[in-house]
């Protein structure tokens, strides 16, 4: 019944629709325009990190007292007797960060073969998310744990005249913990996704399971561990709150692990916590050294993305 | 003939070794992974064990003294309490509690509470940990008879109910974190109606309308560059056009035509437009994830029926990727919640006693407050530091938990 009523208007409506058809809905490519917009919008926050970056340091390097070698070279950083050499600041950088890795590649791989090679569905379904609750829990509550908790086990094991208050060996090591399930969970996807047919030919030349893993599956997956590790470690290099709280205040040039000394990242934060005068000499040198944060970061990450493209090992 | 069973005596001779080797690096393996999750599990206990314990507090006056004509102050009606503390604090401080709200309109609590924190002056001398208040009590309690005997020897719940309603404060005992939650509040709502559309829109249009060409293979890499980019970079980025360039948006100079001068951009706004950024990548990641997950096939009716491309992405695509995206929304906040650096970097404040009335207030956050009171070498902020990271470790969990119900609730398979 309703059939006859509607007929007309749908007739009228499918006219509508073979006329929208030439015309085009004008209103769709005003939406497509917005969101190629958002696409965009990302490049520009990059061009802003870039430009902001580069215009305030250059700042910092038009100061008469600086120049590009000097900071690059100078041992000493003293922005009150214009001593503007990064050197401390970056050995301390890379102690904290070697620290880190040495902890975080070799357990995180341990763990990362475990659960690919050996864990039965159930220990995975359990230390999983426990690692992923170790990658979620922010990066100041390892801060705290490591001035609170790491830094009096060293200062006990070691005596407190050779560990200082505040040292990058602690900062190091909870920045270990940190990177660990980074590293764990990117390298556990790279073994996973060696086909089982590599190991099971490994099997039937009589390898061991020991020996499939670290002669077949690890070398397969090679690509995806080493990306891993190059993101660990950039990421430690970026870790800012761990060192602030626990690598101590001051610039140190020492490669002493239980000495304090401040990192890149711990000298931007302290000299901008408190009240920061714009173009000030401070001001200006927190956006050189995050311009050198960056591009070594940037550079990582790069070649962490080359690694995993080049030597990646296609299967089928 | 000879050679193969050398060889054969070879491989049979190796044999133990190679099996020594296999369990060596089994329990190698497994312990690697037990020492994964002893980790997580020496923080959580490290972080309850101090933020409950035993403390001494010692009084100016204790008290227990207190008493008007042998009644001791605790029982007398408000208005003789208002009168108690009027005889014993300084004229100009009786003045200026008035002035903050009169006297008589406060609760009895209120009162009691202004008796204790402007009278009594109790002070925190020595504090426990959990584990020794329960292993060591009989040695805590001859320590304090000894070290301190004005001193009162309690049990105290540094997460308590009164530490999550009461604002920020210079003592110990009475300092709160609601002004930082609401703080962090604030700060990942601007966060998420920044991030959430631009993140979803630019996902949208990598997904479906993107065309193969070299402006959006550069596109797609910058995002993977983003993701990269350490958070203190973003913090200074920040600093540098919120709370600098944008001063005049961002103090709410503009809307409120206020002069600027008084105002700083040091705001909520600031802060938020900072998170979001940072999040953006996650977002934007994420949202991918989802909406590659709807099949093809659903796309392939909607053209079927002969529905425009946006059509089809808005009726049939997005409401399939909802539950993906929703998960990855919450991702990108719990990442928000807990980020510290890019707020110092920008200048969060760290003592702020009321809540933030806008977005154009100064604020303070939660992370914020957990590295300002860890920073402190006495021994009761960090306990107040623990209490804090509690309450931020359980909404993160229970932020995580709702984005695995969600995602295990609205999965679809196809």
């Amino acid at each position: 019944m309703t059939d006859h009523i509607q007929s007309p208007a749908l007739l009228l409506r499918s006219k509508k629709i073979s006329r929208a058809k030439h015309s085009r809905r004008p209103g769709e490519a005003v939406i497509i325009a917005l969101l190629f917009l958002c696409g965009l919008f990302s490049i520009l926050v990059t061009v802003a990190i870039i430009y902001e970056l580069t215009k305030e340091a250059l700042l910092f390097f038009a100061d008469p007292n600086v120049t590009l070698w000097g900071f690059l070279t100078g041992l000493q950083w003293q922005p009150k007797i214009n001593q503007f050499g990064v050197v401390p600041l970056v050995t301390a950088t890379l102690v904290t960060s070697a620290i880190a890795m040495v902890v975080a590649i070799p357990l995180g791989l341990m763990v990362a073969i475990y659960l690919s090679e050996y864990a039965s569905q159930k220990v995975r379904g359990t230390v999983k998310p426990v690692m992923e609750i170790l990658a979620g829990i922010p990066t100041v509550v390892y801060g705290f744990f490591a001035l609170t908790f790491i830094t009096p086990l060293l200062r006990g094991a070691f005596g407190s005249d050779t560990v200082q208050i505040y040292n990058m060996a602690s900062a190091g090591l909870a920045m270990g913990i940190l990177i660990l399930p980074l590293i764990a969970s990117m390298s556990e996807d790279a073994l996973s996704a060696v086909p089982r047919t590599l190991r099971e030919a490994g099997y039937s030349l009589g390898s061991t399971k020991i020996e499939v893993a670290l002669k077949v599956v690890v070398p397969a997956a090679f690509s995806g561990i080493s990306a891993a590790c190059l993101l660990g470690i950039s990421r430690a290099i970026g870790e800012t709150m761990i060192v602030a709280l626990a690598a101590g205040a001051g610039p140190n040039l020492t490669l002493n692990p239980f000495e304090s000394a401040e990192t890149m990242t711990g000298y931007m934060v302290r000299i901008s916590g408190g009240d920061l005068s714009y173009d000030s000499m401070d001001y200006n040198s927190i956006f050189a050294i995050g311009l050198l944060l960056f591009v070594i970061t940037f550079i990582l990450n790069q070649i962490s993305r080359l690694v995993v493209h080049h030597f990646r090992e296609a299967y089928e | 003939m000879m050679t193969s069973r050398i060889k054969e005596q070879k491989t049979a001779s190796n044999l133990p070794a190679r099996h020594r080797a296999e369990r060596i690096w089994n329990g190698g393996l497994i312990l690697s992974t037990l020492l994964g999750v002893l980790f997580l599990v020496l923080l959580l206990v490290k972080i309850v064990n101090d933020s409950f314990g035993y403390m001494v507090t010692e009084y100016g006056v204790s008290p227990n003294a207190m008493a008007v004509n042998g009644v001791p102050v605790w029982d007398l009606p408000k208005e003789d309490q208002v009168l108690f503390l009027q005889e014993n604090i300084s004229p100009g401080r009786f003045k200026k509690l008035m002035k903050e709200n009169a006297l008589l309109d406060r609760s009895q609590k209120e009162i009691e509470a202004l008796i204790m924190q402007e009278i009594a002056e109790p002070k925190v001398a020595q504090t426990w940990t959990l584990s020794q208040s329960i292993f060591q009590r009989s040695e805590i309690q001859t320590t304090a008879s000894q070290d301190y005997p004005q001193g009162e020897l309690s049990f105290k719940a540094w997460l308590n109910w009164d530490f999550i309603t009461s604002p920020q404060s210079s003592d110990p005992l009475s300092a709160g974190i609601r002004t930082a939650i609401m703080g962090s509040l604030f700060l990942i709502a601007v966060a998420v109606l920044f991030s959430l559309p631009v993140g979803l829109g630019a996902a949208i249009y990598f997904e479906e309308f993107a065309v193969d060409n070299w402006l959006n293979r550069l596109l797609k890499t910058n995002i993977n560059n983003l993701a990269g980019v350490p958070s203190i970079i973003y913090g200074i980025l920040g600093l540098a056009i919120f709370v600098r360039l944008w001063e005049p948006v961002t103090s709410g100079a503009i809307l409120s035509g206020v002069d600027a001068v008084s105002l700083n951009g040091r705001t909520i706004l600031s802060g938020g437009l900072t998170l979001g950024l940072l999040v953006l990548p996650i977002v934007i990641i994420n949202s991918q994830e989802a909406l590659r997950g709807v099949p093809y096939t659903i796309r392939e009716a909607s053209y079927g029926v002969g529905a425009t491309k946006w059509q089809t992405v808005w009726s049939h695509v997005l409401p399939n990727a909802i539950p993906g995206i929703m998960t990855g929304a919450i991702l990108a906040i719990s990442r928000a919640f807990g980020e510290t650096a890019p707020l110092v970097v920008i200048g969060a404040s760290t003592y702020i006693v009321y809540d933030p009335a806008s977005i154009f207030s100064k604020f303070t956050a939660l992370p914020i407050q957990i590295y300002q009171w860890t920073s402190r070498p006495q021994d009761e902020f960090r306990n107040l530091a623990a209490a804090s990271i509690l309450v931020l470790l359980v909404l993160l969990l229970g932020m995580n938990t709702l984005a695995i119900y969600l995602r295990n609730r609205y999965r679809r398979t196809y």
